[in-house]
């Protein structure tokens, strides 16, 4: 079929037309993320460099005296040292259980029919609870002589005190204000606040598994358990990845909850709750020392960017449905 | 006709703005303080109808932080206002302008403010100027102090120590009530630094605060005394209520605490709060009477936006006069409750002798205001060697020597 010569128009195609829009609406993201997110980021690298004074012409160039710094206060186990051990318990807390409460909790969910939305919405209330406010009341649940978790001790011991086993009864705790203790106190509440992000996660992962993979298998005689791990797991390894680096992430920054848990101590007692962001904050903002500062955050960024590469390098693989 | 003087109502309306200079003033919130300035500043703009004042104010914890990010882009306040124990660190930043010799004549501010404003000068320098001073006391509940058959407050340590017990309550191994609010966050860290070390013969500092000398025979006894109260007496717990000033909650409003050492800043909000016979006492001595306490001050600072152009500096060196005058101060005494920064008016016998203001203002005569290189890393370092102690089960004089061997780090490095 031969069709009339056309005139060459100098109009294009629809669907560039359609692409030349879209691009042009996604530079206003693009715009926002690059002036707002990654140029203070470079920024952060260029201030590590320079001594802080608010005249930019009397900033000196110190070249690498704060890495310097940090690294012989890491080497003489001041705050810094502490705020890298700390992190790795709290990653190893956190994360771990923020992933697997999620996931058992979204399993449970997934299986019940009724009222679902009601129990995701309970899960997810948490997460948009601001932390001051979340800090501020378990803070008083883990109070020492007022708290709701001693108040429970106290009634345990005089139980079975009265019942004649003495030898089964707990002292009081002291959480928060001990230094053994704070860390792990402070990472119940966390993974209670995140967690309802995680199972909301995980609702969708399982519920973009088709059905028909589990009839098969139920079919060819597998149990539930079998069920579990060599379909379901399998299939939600993506959503397991994304979860686990979200948690990752958000963990390697923590710091509204360590700040408002302690608020009269941020990071104590004795800097058994320190974080790095916290460390950065107060050396930027309390200190003023925001060329040092921006160094540690330099480290933050290498801590983050090299855990995030070994997490996807052992954690994903093709998945085939 | 109308028309035409509208236009140059509008006109002259214009002309007016034009000339007019606006200085922005920025402050942490706290009710009381910002009403005052409220005032100060109507009055201000009537006394100068060519300067108009913006007063901006933040949430105490967020303030330096807001300062810190805007002052170098160009943004915020021309005078601000800050804890002097900020100064050193906010003036090697550069956040902070030398007061204009023009303005201000540095031997009359010598001669007119009370001794422990001193502590505004970096190198000889004046960086700011206080509207009030603070010194500690002892706050007591006196329905409390007759319950336990005691008619008054402590005068000596050892009848602070003995009431306290008194006070204390506990139920099975929990306390329901406690004699004394710890606070080691709080005042008790200026505590055991300026008062208690030197009431025990010791110095805490050397003259120009240079080296940490706390950490002799006597600081030792001192800070082995105040944890006592904890790990011995038991007549104050660690974080007995919890969040943010809770030693003065537990004081003012829960009424489980019956003795808290507090600044004068504290007198407004007890007042305001307390539903009970409460009091105000000097601070307890030894039985040797030597009497020391901490003085201190929020002073308004000139930051280098003011310095941008000659009228802008003007009327931020006039306003920083206005709100540092005598009639400033009297009204800030009226409405927050805070202790004149002027030596004649603190010198007045009928503020020394008011029962709440008096033990506040004879305390100022023998306060010493620390020369603080980097305020929250002295405090966290004083914070630590007392939870250490009363936390952790560390012998004291180990906690002591390790902090003033921390402290010393810092007052070396920021030198």
């Amino acid at each position: 079929m031969s069709s009339p010569p056309v005139k060459p128009k100098r109009r294009l195609s629809l669907s560039s037309r359609e692409a030349i829009w879209a691009y042009a609406f996604l530079l206003v993201p693009l715009a926002f993320f690059l002036f707002f997110r990654l140029w203070p980021a470079l920024q952060s690298f260029r201030l590590s460099f320079f001594s802080w004074h608010v005249d930019p012409e009397m900033r000196n160039f110190v070249g690498l005296q704060y890495y310097r710094e940090m690294w012989a206060e890491f080497v003489a186990r001041g705050p810094i040292f502490q705020a890298l051990r700390n992190m790795l318990f709290y990653f190893v807390l956190v994360v771990f259980g923020q992933v697997s409460l999620g996931l058992i909790s979204a399993l449970l969910l997934n299986s019940v029919t009724r009222f679902r939305s009601i129990f995701r919405a309970i899960y997810f209330a948490p997460y948009v609870t601001p932390a001051a406010a979340v800090a501020w009341v378990w803070g008083w649940m883990y109070s020492v002589n007022f708290g709701i978790f001693n108040k429970l001790l106290a009634d345990w011991s005089d139980w079975v005190t009265g019942i004649g086993l003495p030898w089964l009864a707990i002292d009081p705790q002291p959480f928060l204000t001990s230094p053994t203790q704070a860390l792990v106190a402070v990472s119940v509440v966390v993974i209670w606040q995140q967690l309802g992000f995680q199972v909301v996660i995980f609702l969708a992962g399982l519920q973009g598994i088709p059905k028909q993979f589990h009839e098969a298998a139920a079919i060819d005689g597998a149990n539930g358990w079998h069920r579990f791990w060599k379909v379901t797991f399998p299939l939600l390894n993506p959503v397991l990845v994304f979860s686990l680096i979200i948690s990752t992430i958000a963990t390697l920054q923590l710091f509204d909850q360590v700040v408002n848990i302690n608020f009269t101590d941020q990071g104590g007692p004795l800097g058994s709750t320190l974080t790095i962001a916290l460390y950065m904050y107060q050396q930027a903002f309390e200190k003023f020392r925001i060329g040092y500062a921006a160094a540690v955050t330099v480290l933050l960024f290498a801590i983050i960017m090299l855990v995030t590469l070994v997490q996807l390098r052992l954690t994903q693989r093709e998945v085939e449905y | 006709m109308k028309r035409v003087l509208l236009l140059l109502a509008v006109m002259v309306g214009f002309g007016m703005a034009a000339a007019q200079t606006t200085i922005t003033y920025w402050q942490y919130d706290y009710a009381t303080r910002v009403d005052a300035m409220n005032q100060l500043i109507a009055q201000f703009e009537a006394e100068n109808p060519d300067i108009k004042v913006v007063h901006e104010t933040f949430p105490y914890d967020g303030y330096p932080a807001q300062v810190a990010a805007s002052i170098p882009a160009g943004q915020g306040p021309d005078v601000a206002q800050l804890f002097y124990g900020w100064l050193p660190t906010w003036q090697r930043a550069g956040y902070v302008v030398p007061l204009p010799e023009q303005y201000f004549d540095a031997a009359a501010l010598d001669e007119n403010f009370a001794p422990l404003v001193q502590a505004a000068k970096v190198d000889g320098t004046w960086y700011g100027l206080p509207t009030a001073v603070r010194s500690l006391a002892l706050f007591y509940n006196l329905d409390k102090l007759r319950e336990a058959g005691f008619d008054g407050p402590p005068a000596t340590w050892d009848e602070f120590v003995e009431m306290a017990t008194a006070m204390t309550v506990k139920q099975g191994n929990r306390f329901v009530e406690v004699g004394y609010g710890f606070a080691p966050t709080g005042q008790d860290h200026h505590l055991v630094r300026e008062v208690l070390v030197r009431q025990f013969g010791g110095v805490p500092y050397n003259d120009d605060y240079s080296q940490v000398t706390y950490a002799s025979e006597e600081g030792v006894e001192a800070f082995d005394f105040y944890t006592s109260w904890v790990t011995e007496h038991q007549f104050a717990v660690p974080e007995f209520v919890p969040g943010n000033n809770g030693y003065r909650d537990g004081f003012r409003v829960l009424e489980n605490i019956a003795m808290i050492v507090d600044g004068s800043f504290a007198i407004g909000d007890v007042q305001r709060l307390a539903e009970f016979e409460w009091g105000v006492a000097e601070l307890p001595t030894l039985d040797n009477g030597v009497k020391s306490n901490f003085g201190s001050f929020f002073m308004n600072a000139l930051t280098p936006n003011a310095t941008k152009d000659p009228a802008k500096l003007e009327a931020a060196a006039k306003f920083l006069q206005f709100v540092t005058s005598d009639d400033a101060m009297k009204l800030w005494l009226d409405v927050v409750g805070e202790l004149p920064a002027s030596r004649t008016l603190i010198a007045d016998p009928e503020l020394a002798s008011d029962p709440v203001y008096g033990p506040f203002v004879r305390a100022l005569d023998y306060a010493h205001a620390t020369v603080f290189v980097d305020e929250s890393g002295q405090r966290d370092v004083m914070v630590d060697a007392i939870n250490a102690v009363v936390l952790q089960g560390q012998d004291p004089a180990a906690a002591l020597e390790s902090a003033a061997a921390a402290e010393q780090l810092l007052l070396d490095a920021n030198r």
